[in-house]
Order: structure tokens, then C-alpha cells, then sequence
């Protein structure tokens, strides 16, 4: 089996918000902290990785959309034990939305060719769109199950169970197809200090608009339909009133007092 | 500019879903002189478009067949696009639910597009759509507008307002066709044991995170909501909380969980992350019980105690109960 996992490197999710700036539509990079794996593909890949491992005899290849920079995020799905890694960066790619971001990443695919299933992350923790994984399965015509948090394979089949708002589900869907993992899943596996040094010798594979047979009019902010016209931080509220008190029964006397005189309760 | 605008409704138990009401509200308040369309599939829904109308939708396109009771992609992909023809839909929008969240971004790509996902505003600038999402697990707030000839838009719960019911309100209804086949075979469903007071119904929300040290804190969560009385106050949690297994990921409040506006909700040893804020920012009061002064529930909050929680739950219990 050939499986691939689509992987975004984003700005830290764990930045506090107070070094959370913002600058002419766009997030300025927070001082001294790293972007990271989004968190949600990470989950992706130790799913692909788990299947790899009951299903024997398969290829585990880790493609992410980005600059130079996301071979650390490619570099970090291969110490997790993924076996090949492309990177796909062009200028044009630049600026686009969830659809031409999935086109990318679908001609690429396209291009590994013999390709069974595709593993994402629910939503990446930047945007959190969750679009990408379901433009793949729309462009390559397979189905896709989203939020995932367990994936086996069941001869030709991916049997998927899904987290819904009040329950799960389990379904069943054919090879090839889609699958967008959710946190349920549980801890992705952390690299050994030899795997990620044999992560940092193997090779990259870069591949761009000409190398995919992708127009550059149709990838990037060119091709991209929908339009940020503005990105704020909002507006917190007024200031916390502290209940304070010599003891807790002070405290709590003091909340319910004050919960009463704002007729919340 | 007028818009014909098609809610995707959903049905809760064969009857118009409550965010259905709230969409057709947006609907009508964007439509400026469009029609208000909504396509419902499954059992109710004839019965749930007469309803409709009532909420401001004109048009009602419907089929009441059984076999779109469980929601499967492949089945409902082709009935929105019937609908989206149907009604000469400009704009579409739907629930941010587990339907939203599959087929939102299907009907966008299949229209060369992007859907705008889990919106919290919409409104008409000088003749032009603009939505507002939450992004950076809310850190940040991103407005878009649209190039495309359709703009697909997933919609947050209980960010709009349901228009007031006008009684004996009619439309015109017309039928969708039946469903197709599905590649993706629904082997099973199991519901989460959440009986009674759901919390994203419940006036007051009492949450735990994993400040509460171990799941024996819960216990002390779940005596605070029925302090309040269990008619009123239900349980939830943090995402931390329900990825250590300590509660049911169905109680989880945040971006990749429920989203609650209640009157009251009471955050017990939750820091306070963005990605949990998104999920109960619209709660009109929030209290923060926790020992660190710095953790940035306080920011988000109107009332506050710095304390540990298993002293402040048990009196604040007790105080509870005095007041009655």
C-alpha cells in the first residue's frame, strides 16, 4: 500500500495570545518561537503511521504545501517513521485558499500515481477552514471521511470511527480515499533521537507548478476566490472583578452576592 | 444587491433544527430583496417547511425520504446542487455541524471555490457580502468577501438571531429528488450517554479543565451544576480535560467541540486557551475559579476567584444552597 500524509507547518498554536500581533492583514511571526507541525496532521500521521504498521508492506509518503522553512514539518513526519517526504513550494502557490490549496496538493497525488489513501488533519491550527482534506477527495474523485479517531483496514476498505457533536459513527469507505483525523485519536508517537537523525539525511523531493502541470493562474492568491479583506484581534471584555476573601467561604459568599446584585442568578 | 440566499436546513427528531431558524434569520436580513429558500431532507420535512415559512423562509425544497435521515455525503451532495439550481441560490449557508462541516466545503470546491467555514457574522457592506470567522483559535478575527458566483458559508450556533414567528406564513414548496447511492457505508452509530439538560441548551454551563489535577475533580464540577439545579446547569469541559479521558468528548466546549452561550458559565481550572474561549466567548457572564491570577480566563471573565478549587467548590456549594 502507498499511503500519504499532508502536512502544514503553522505558527505555534501555544503562542500566548499577548505575543499574538497582527500587521497589515497578516500574523507577524512571534520572537523566538518556532513554527511548528500543526497539531491536527500530526494526529494524521500517527494514523497513517498505525496502519502502516498492521497493514505491513506499505509506503508511507509525507507532502506539505510551503517554503523552505516546512522541510522541518516534512522532516518531523519522517523521524515519526514516514518513508519519503516532497515538498511542494513555488511562489505561486503563495496566498491562496483552501481550494487551491487542496488543487496543489490533488496534482500531487496525482503525480505519486499509485497512491490508496490520504491522511489529514481535521482542520490545520492556524485557519481552522478543515476544508483541505475534503478539496483533495473532491478534485481526485474518492471519498472522504472526516474526523477521524480510528482508522483500520479492512481488505480494499478503510473502516473509519468518527467523532460526531453527540456520538460516534463508523463507516466504512473503498480504497482510494480521504481521511481527516481528529484529536480523539490520541498522542502521535515522539520521534527517537536516531530516527530523527536519519530524518535529517534523507533527501526532499521539491516539486513545483511545472512539475505538477499546475497553471500558475490557477494556484496561489491568483486562483484563490475567496478574498480576506481584513484579520483583527477582538476585542476582550472589561476588567475581571476578583471575588476577594480571608477564606473560601468568604470568596464563595462573595461571588453569589455578586452573581445576585448582576440578576445573573 | 439582492441575493437569493438557500439555507441547508437540519432536523432535530423530524422538526426544524434550532440553528435552521437561526440561518434562516441571516438569510433573510442578507437576502435584500432575494428569496429565502430551504432545502430539507428526511422525514419531517414537510412538516418542518411549513415551519420554515413561519421563519422567514419563501421557498421550501424538500423530499421526505427515510433513507436521508443519516446524513451521508454522497446522498446529500446532489440534493443541495438540485437545490442550489432550484432556487438560482447565490449564497448558501449551513450549520457548522458534522452536515456543514462535510458538505460546505464539497459545494464550494465543486463550484471552484472556498466555503467560508464556522462564520459568527455576515452582513451587506455597500452591496457586497462580507462574513467575519474566528481564526488562530480565536485569536484573531478574519473577514472575507467573495469572488466566486456562489459563496458557500458554514455558520457558527447561536451567533444569529431567529427572526420572531409569523404565524400562517406560506411558500412555495417544490420536491427534490431521492437519494443516489453512497460509496461510504454507515456501519453503526452509538449516541454518547448525555441524558437530560444538554449544554448547549442550559442556562448556566459549569466546566472543568485539566487545572482540576484528576478526574475526581469532575465530581466537584458536577455537585456545582446541581447546586444551580439541575434543571438549569450542565456540565462541560475543557478539550485538555477530554483528551486525558476525564470527561466524555461530547461534554467538550471549544472550537472542535460545542459551542455555549449561556447566561452563566463557570470555568473551573480552565486556563483559559483561545481554541476553549471560541467555544464560550458568547456566554453573558463568565466566572473563572482558578489558583493562577495570570491565566488568561481572568481576561475573559466578570467575576473571579484565585483560589483552589476543592476549597472554593465545596463553600461556594454551600453558599449556593443558603440562598435559596
Amino acid at each position: 500500500m502507498h499511503l500519504v500524509i499532508c502536512a502544514k507547518q503553522i505558527p505555534d498554536p501555544e503562542t500566548p495570545p499577548s505575543a499574538f500581533k497582527i500587521d497589515s492583514n497578516a500574523v507577524v511571526p512571534a520572537a523566538g518561537i518556532s513554527p511548528v507541525l500543526s497539531p491536527f496532521d500530526a494526529q494524521a500521521a500517527e494514523a497513517a503511521l498505525r496502519l502502516k504498521e498492521s497493514a505491513g508492506d506499505t509506503k508511507v509518503t509525507v507532502i506539505s504545501m510551503g517554503k523552505e522553512s516546512a522541510q522541518a514539518a516534512i522532516k518531523q513526519v519522517l523521524a515519526m517513521g514516514a518513508d519519503e517526504g516532497v515538498l511542494l513550494n513555488d511562489d505561486a502557490f503563495e496566498g491562496g485558499d483552501s481550494y487551491t490549496t487542496a488543487k496543489v496538493l490533488a496534482a500531487a497525488i496525482r503525480k505519486l500515481g499509485d497512491v490508496d489513501a490520504v491522511f489529514c488533519g481535521r482542520q490545520a491550527a492556524d485557519w481552522d477552514m478543515g476544508q483541505v482534506g475534503l478539496g483533495i477527495a473532491e478534485d481526485l474523485g474518492w471519498p472522504c471521511a472526516i474526523v477521524a479517531k480510528d482508522v483500520q483496514l479492512d481488505g480494499s476498505a478503510l473502516v473509519v470511527q468518527r467523532v460526531l457533536t453527540d456520538g460516534f459513527e463508523t463507516v466504512k469507505e473503498p480504497l482510494p480515499a480521504v481521511v481527516t483525523v481528529s484529536n480523539e485519536l490520541g498522542d502521535p508517537r515522539y520521534p527517537k533521537l536516531q530516527q530523527i537523525m536519519q530524518a535529517a539525511k534523507k533527501t526532499v523531493t521539491t516539486w513545483g507548478t511545472g512539475d505538477l502541470g499546475l497553471d500558475a493562474s490557477g494556484v496561489g492568491a491568483a486562483g484563490s476566490k475567496l478574498k480576506l479583506v481584513g484579520l483583527a484581534q477582538p476585542q476582550s471584555g472589561g476588567a475581571v472583578q476578583i471575588i476577594e476573601g480571608e477564606t473560601p467561604e468568604e470568596q464563595a459568599q462573595g461571588l453569589v452576592q455578586a452573581l445576585r446584585d448582576a440578576r445573573i442568578i | 444587491m439582492a441575493q437569493n440566499v438557500l439555507v441547508i436546513g437540519e432536523m432535530v427528531g423530524g422538526a426544524l433544527a434550532p440553528t435552521s431558524k437561526e440561518l434562516l434569520g441571516a438569510a433573510s436580513r442578507i437576502a435584500e430583496g432575494g428569496t429565502v429558500a430551504i432545502a430539507l431532507l428526511g422525514t419531517g420535512a414537510q412538516a418542518s417547511a411549513a415551519e420554515a415559512f413561519t421563519f422567514g423562509a419563501t421557498q421550501a425544497l424538500t423530499s421526505g425520504d427515510a433513507t436521508y435521515d443519516v446524513f451521508r455525503s454522497d446522498q446529500w451532495l446532489p440534493a443541495a446542487e438540485a437545490a442550489i439550481a432550484q432556487a438560482s441560490a447565490t449564497v448558501v449557508l449551513i450549520a457548522q455541524s458534522m452536515v456543514g462541516r462535510d458538505l460546505g466545503p464539497r459545494l464550494a470546491f465543486r463550484n471552484g471555490s472556498s466555503a467560508a467555514m464556522d462564520c459568527s457574522r455576515l452582513e451587506m457592506v455597500g452591496g457586497k457580502l462580507q462574513v467575519t470567522r474566528p481564526a488562530y483559535g480565536g485569536n484573531a478575527l478574519a473577514t472575507y468577501e467573495f469572488a466566486s458566483a456562489l459563496a458557500v458559508i458554514t455558520v457558527r450556533a447561536k451567533t444569529q438571531e431567529a427572526l420572531d414567528a409569523t404565524a400562517g406564513a406560506t411558500g412555495a414548496t417544490s420536491e427534490l429528488p431521492g437519494p443516489g447511492e453512497a460509496r461510504t457505508d454507515v456501519v453503526s452509530r452509538e449516541a454518547s450517554a448525555s441524558e437530560g439538560l444538554q449544554i448547549q441548551d442550559a442556562p448556566i454551563v459549569v466546566s472543568g479543565g485539566r487545572g482540576l489535577g484528576d478526574p475526581e475533580g469532575f465530581r466537584l464540577v458536577e455537585a456545582l451544576a446541581a447546586a444551580f439545579g439541575s434543571e438549569r446547569a450542565a456540565v462541560g469541559s475543557s478539550r485538555a480535560a477530554c483528551d486525558l479521558g476525564w470527561y466524555p468528548p461530547s461534554q467538550q466546549v471549544g472550537l472542535t467541540g460545542k459551542v455555549v452561550s449561556p447566561d452563566l458559565y463557570v470555568a473551573v481550572g480552565i486556563s483559559g486557551a483561545s481554541q476553549h474561549m471560541a467555544g464560550c466567548s458568547g456566554a453573558k457572564a463568565i466566572v473563572a475559579i482558578n489558583k493562577d491570577r495570570e491565566a488568561n480566563i481572568f481576561k475573559s471573565a466578570k467575576f473571579g476567584i484565585v483560589g483552589d478549587y476543592k476549597l472554593v467548590l465545596p463553600a461556594l456549594i454551600e453558599a449556593l444552597k443558603q440562598a435559596r
